[in-house]
């Protein structure tokens, strides 16, 4: 009892050589258990969350493990994470092409998340965002061989919005025409039916994450069409019309050909007057 | 040492059975293993006969679609890492939180805890073996592991204990498939059986530790109404697994009250029945009366 009172020079020592000891043996574990979550953070592209579920990084902070989701999951399609799967450890995750999201009306694992992990918020199931289905394989996939498969698009549960035909040209027959899949980010829910239904023996579509699966224009992009559509008329001024640099003395006008004699050499052949700048441009901003 | 080791039964409680009858030197001891196991069977019967009374595991548990239940820990970890749980995680933590204020922080580890299950398993397996030495980590190392799993979820921005948890994987995974978890479990059995007595619970776990802090203030607590008839048989000592809580209100040091204010006692009630002397009883933290022992040996109460 003295002794803590009054510490000796070795007793002090003592104590000072077992604190850095002990934070030094924490402080490691500490190291490794945060690089382990830092990598776990990666989700593989084949694990899907569950509807309504945060971005990676807030999800694994706000996600508690607690299965609640699984339980309430009619269809029994969500699984939590085992620890040597290679996702964050007790969080739940589906495998579209064992199982698919059934997209219940009522977003039963939604409902049951205690903590938000799953978004409260999200109330209409058809605006999930699990991921985006994406037809991954032009040479696998059946319609692209120019066959009527249609299965992705037959069951898709936001039929005709998610999943459209876009009817093409088949260039190796010269006489039919292919059905081509395409998927429409703004509708599709990511549910992962298609690719649980894809006929070929891996699948063709496949849902993957939004960050893989989603492009995106620069900023600056605009498109004539929709910025026509929106001022109500075309944004560009008409053509002038075109002038030919020809030796002086002739002339090329369109469907007519050359005319005039080709005697004098001129070095110096008119240049064309500038075109009036578009509308667009002159604004300054592009 | 050697003195009292040939003076005491070759079994710790050996004299508490002659003296009391073998049920009631082991009544705490039973009642906390039914606590434990029935914990696990209420869990347990709705993956198995579809009969869901309980869902989810301790982190948050949902009982009858009534009664939430989070556990404060990894709430604090969500917390730590930037994340607002809903409501219903935030009225399970104040309801888990107010009845360990009442029942003893640590009554956690041994009375729900599976964990303890596989420690005092390791732990008795080591006595039977006569494994002696044990690694020297000091006590409050769990409180730096706390420190550590809470700096972890700030800095990641995750619950990143979570991945590791020996506790909650143990619990999770008898309710959603164990995987390699198995693994980290029979490491924490080893860890226990051949490294260090008591390593895992008593030294280590961040999760018994930040449960003792709620018991630093909790009501009920083991006291000592009859400490002045300790007969210095050390069976509580040898089967306390946070012996040095005994110590202080046993011998009166620095004229302590006859109760076990220590955080870490676990309230596993082993020392009330390995006593043959009835030195030990549940009681509150207020409950500072002690008894003063006759001639013919029963105690009577009297005020302090």
């Amino acid at each position: 009892m003295d002794n803590e009172t009054k510490p000796s020079a070795a007793a002090r020592r003592q104590f000072l050589a077992d604190t850095a000891r002990m934070a030094c043996g924490v402080g490691l574990l500490g190291l490794g258990v945060g690089l382990y979550a830092r990598h776990a953070r990666a989700l593989p592209p084949a694990a899907i969350r569950p509807p309504g579920a945060l971005p990676e990084t807030d999800f694994s902070a706000a996600c508690i493990r607690c299965g609640l989701c699984v339980r309430d999951c009619p269809f029994n399609i969500l699984h939590l994470a085992k620890p040597e799967e290679p996702i964050s450890t007790g969080t739940p995750y589906f495998v579209a092409r064992q199982l698919p999201c059934e997209m219940c009306e009522d977003i039963p694992c939604v409902k049951a998340c205690p903590t938000g992990a799953l978004d409260h918020s999200l109330k209409d199931i058809n605006k999930s965002k699990m991921g985006l289905a994406v037809l991954v394989d032009h040479e696998t996939c059946l319609n692209f061989l120019g066959l009527r498969c249609d299965i992705c698009y037959r069951v898709c549960p936001v039929i005709d919005k998610a999943i459209t035909l876009d009817p093409q040209t088949n260039a190796r027959t010269g006489k039919h025409t292919l059905f081509i899949p395409v998927v429409h980010s703004d509708h599709c829910t990511g549910c992962g039916k298609c690719e649980k239904a894809c006929p070929t023996e891996v699948a063709s579509i496949k849902v993957l994450p939004l960050y893989m699966a989603k492009g995106q224009l620069s900023a600056h992009y605009r498109l004539g069409w929709v910025e026509k559509e929106k001022a109500g008329g075309s944004l560009v001024a008409p053509d002038v019309e075109h002038q030919y640099n020809m030796p002086e003395g002739m002339k090329y006008e369109s469907g007519k050909g050359l005319s005039g004699s080709p005697d004098a050499v001129s070095p110096a052949p008119t240049s064309p007057a500038p075109a009036a700048l578009p509308k667009a441009f002159q604004g300054g901003k592009l | 040492m050697n003195a009292i080791l040939k003076t005491s039964p070759a079994r710790p409680g050996a004299e508490a059975i002659a003296a009391k009858g073998w049920l009631a030197a082991h009544k705490w001891l039973i009642l906390r293993r039914s606590s434990q196991i029935g914990i696990l069977l209420l869990f347990l019967i709705g993956p198995w006969f579809g009969l869901w009374i309980v869902k989810g595991n301790l982190n948050f548990s949902y009982t009858l679609n009534f009664l939430p239940l989070t556990d404060p820990y990894v709430i604090l970890q969500s917390l730590l890492a930037r994340q607002m749980p809903e409501k219903l995680a935030l009225i399970g933590v104040l309801i888990v939180t107010l009845f360990y204020l009442l029942v003893g922080g640590r009554s956690y580890c041994s009375w729900v805890c599976p964990v303890n299950l596989l420690t005092d398993a390791a732990y008795w397996l080591r006595v039977r073996l006569g494994l002696k030495g044990s690694a020297h980590i000091s006590r409050p190392t769990r409180y730096w592991m706390l420190g550590m799993t809470l700096v972890m979820a700030f800095v990641t921005g995750s619950i990143a204990w979570e991945m590791v948890n020996p506790v909650s994987m143990m619990h999770r995974g008898l309710f959603f498939g164990l995987g390699l978890a198995w693994a980290v479990l029979l490491a924490v059995f080893l860890f226990d059986l051949f490294v260090m007595r008591h390593g895992w619970c008593g030294h280590l776990c961040p999760v018994g530790a930040f449960y003792s802090l709620i018991g630093k203030l909790s009501l009920v607590r083991v006291t000592l109404p009859a400490r002045a008839a300790c007969n210095d048989c050390m069976d509580c000592f040898a089967v306390c697994p946070e012996p040095q809580v005994i110590r202080p209100a046993l011998k009166a040091i620095g004229g302590t009250s006859p109760l076990i204010l220590e955080a870490n006692c676990t309230n596993c009630g082993r020392c009330i029945d390995v006593c043959s002397k009835d030195v030990f009883a549940f009681g509150t933290r207020f409950n500072h009366t002690v008894v003063t022992v006759t001639v013919a040996g029963a105690p009577q109460a009297a005020p302090k």
